[in-house]
């Protein structure tokens, strides 16, 4: 496999971002309820993160080792801003409906992480494409968790309805755990179990504390 | 690679004048977009309560600003005097930023709504197609369970009849609370009354089902599961229709139209 197939694909099943490295939860409990703010809220994560790791990558070798990270800070900062402002222009309902998580990309670990792990060390044009691929990594988890909420918690997909709830006179009772946050975690967890089953590999071995300073395997500390 | 202190700080200076250009610049480019939007948004709601859009029709901004030039005239009222004020532009006052500056805002007494301060000056929309005035829509906010639900409530000429009421942002459960923005709860409404005959503030979210609005006219169905929502709903009109939100305003009104 070439190095760019590499850089865009790996991140979907065999390294995604959300079930195997388990980052940026935290945004998408949040915003999953329904596809249509799902959806936004991946295009802004794959424009902040492919954005940003051609900036780095870009300044790589100029950037003083010991500044480092609050330098890619301010670049991711500022293309979250220059999103959340965009946003705020062209598709306001939905802009108001993400309310802070927008906001929140800054902190959204996948962000940071291909900046320092991958763009600090590649060229420009190979940090787009894994930038590009973390991005798709996210939104498909996204798309996904958002689809099975969305169609289980009120009936509906992308807004229209699919099964008629009984409140506006369909057969359709909602699950109402659906639209609470915790749901999105048991999605993601049996996602995480469905990766896994298909790709063994990603399996830890199982960690024996025993076993451990016997062999010397400080490897599998995580 | 050693760097020295003068290349590091010269390095974080330009990042930050790089970065600080391109915020800036789509900052001031996007903002007026942004306030038009915010502005539409508005219009948006209130046309909808006022049954002069449907909330599936998507319609180009520039027709929602006209029917809405064509049929609500905003208004700034003084909440104290409840009279109307015309030195204040109803299309650009801000009556949330007004709430929050002391200046043009004052503490609320203590209330079961929680509405911590009362601006001096007030948005009403006067609904008036044919200049004659069909309804008034009034804005509302207070404390549900998790947080300030914001709506609007729209009264008829008698300014006793619920013509409707919306609640267009708040942070209630889905499926429980959040049912305050379902259409069918909110359909409810209509035809209710919310002051009695003395004129004090009756209407009541009440737990379980409320009658048809012509033999139970005082109460409106509780929401299933959200009996704290259902209070702040009473609590928050109880507030804003009440002396210390509108009151004076509505008498006002009773007393122009002789009602």
């Amino acid at each position: 496999m070439s190095k760019e197939r590499e850089a865009l694909l790996d991140p979907l099943f065999n390294n995604n971002p959300i079930a195997l490295q388990v980052l940026g939860i935290c945004s998408a409990l949040a915003v999953t309820i329904k596809m249509e703010t799902a959806l936004v809220m991946s295009l802004a994560v794959i424009f902040v993160i492919t954005a940003s790791n051609v900036a780095v990558s870009l300044i790589r070798n100029q950037i003083p080792p010991s500044i480092r990270i609050i330098v890619q800070l301010t670049i991711i900062a500022s293309l979250v801003i220059i999103t959340d402002e965009v946003l705020q222009a062209f598709v306001y309902d939905i802009s108001k409906q993400l309310t802070v998580f927008v906001g929140l990309i800054i902190t959204n670990c996948i962000v940071m992480g291909r900046a320092e792990a991958f763009a600090m060390q590649n060229p420009p044009k190979l940090s787009f494409i894994d930038g590009l691929g973390n991005g798709l990594g996210y939104a498909m988890i996204l798309m996904v968790v958002a689809f099975l909420r969305e169609l289980f918690g009120t009936g509906k997909v992308f807004g229209f309805t699919v099964l008629q709830p009984v409140n506006e006179g369909g057969w359709y009772v909602p699950n109402g755990f659906m639209v609470l946050s915790p749901a999105a975690f048991f999605l993601i967890g049996c996602f995480i179990w469905a990766v896994r089953s298909w790709k063994t590999d990603q399996i830890e071995e199982e960690f024996h504390v025993g076993a451990l300073l016997e062999s010397g395997h400080e490897g599998h500390i995580r | 690679m050693e760097h020295s202190s003068r290349y590091i700080v010269l390095f974080a200076a330009a990042v930050c004048g790089v970065c600080s250009i391109f915020v800036a610049v789509s900052a001031v480019s996007l903002k007026e977009r942004q306030e038009l939007n915010q502005q539409l948004d508005i219009q948006k709601k209130v046309l909808n309560l006022a049954g002069l859009l449907s909330a599936e029709e998507k319609l180009p901004s520039e027709e929602i600003s006209r029917r809405f030039k064509d049929n609500i005239v905003p208004r700034v009222v003084n909440l104290a005097t409840g009279s109307y004020v015309d030195e204040v532009d109803a299309d650009t006052f801000d009556q949330k930023r007004a709430a929050k500056d002391p200046d043009t805002s004052r503490t609320a007494p203590t209330n079961p709504a929680k509405v911590r301060r009362v601006p001096n000056l007030a948005v009403v929309y006067r609904v008036e197609p044919n200049d004659e005035l069909k309804a008034l829509i009034l804005p509302i906010e207070g404390y549900g369970l998790w947080g300030t639900l914001y709506g609007f409530i729209s009264l008829a000429p008698d300014v006793e009849t619920i013509e409707g009421i919306t609640f267009y942002e708040h942070k209630e459960t889905p499926g429980l609370g959040g049912e305050v923005d379902n259409p069918r709860w909110k359909s409810l409404w209509k035809g209710r009354k919310a002051f009695d005959d003395q004129g004090d503030v009756r209407i009541t979210v009440k737990k379980g089902i409320a009658g048809s609005p012509e033999d139970d006219p005082y109460h409106v169905d509780g929401l299933a599961g959200a009996t704290i929502t259902s209070r702040g709903v009473t609590n928050l009109l109880e507030f804003w229709l009440g002396e210390p939100g509108f009151g004076a305003f509505l008498d006002q009104v009773r007393s122009e139209r002789g009602v």
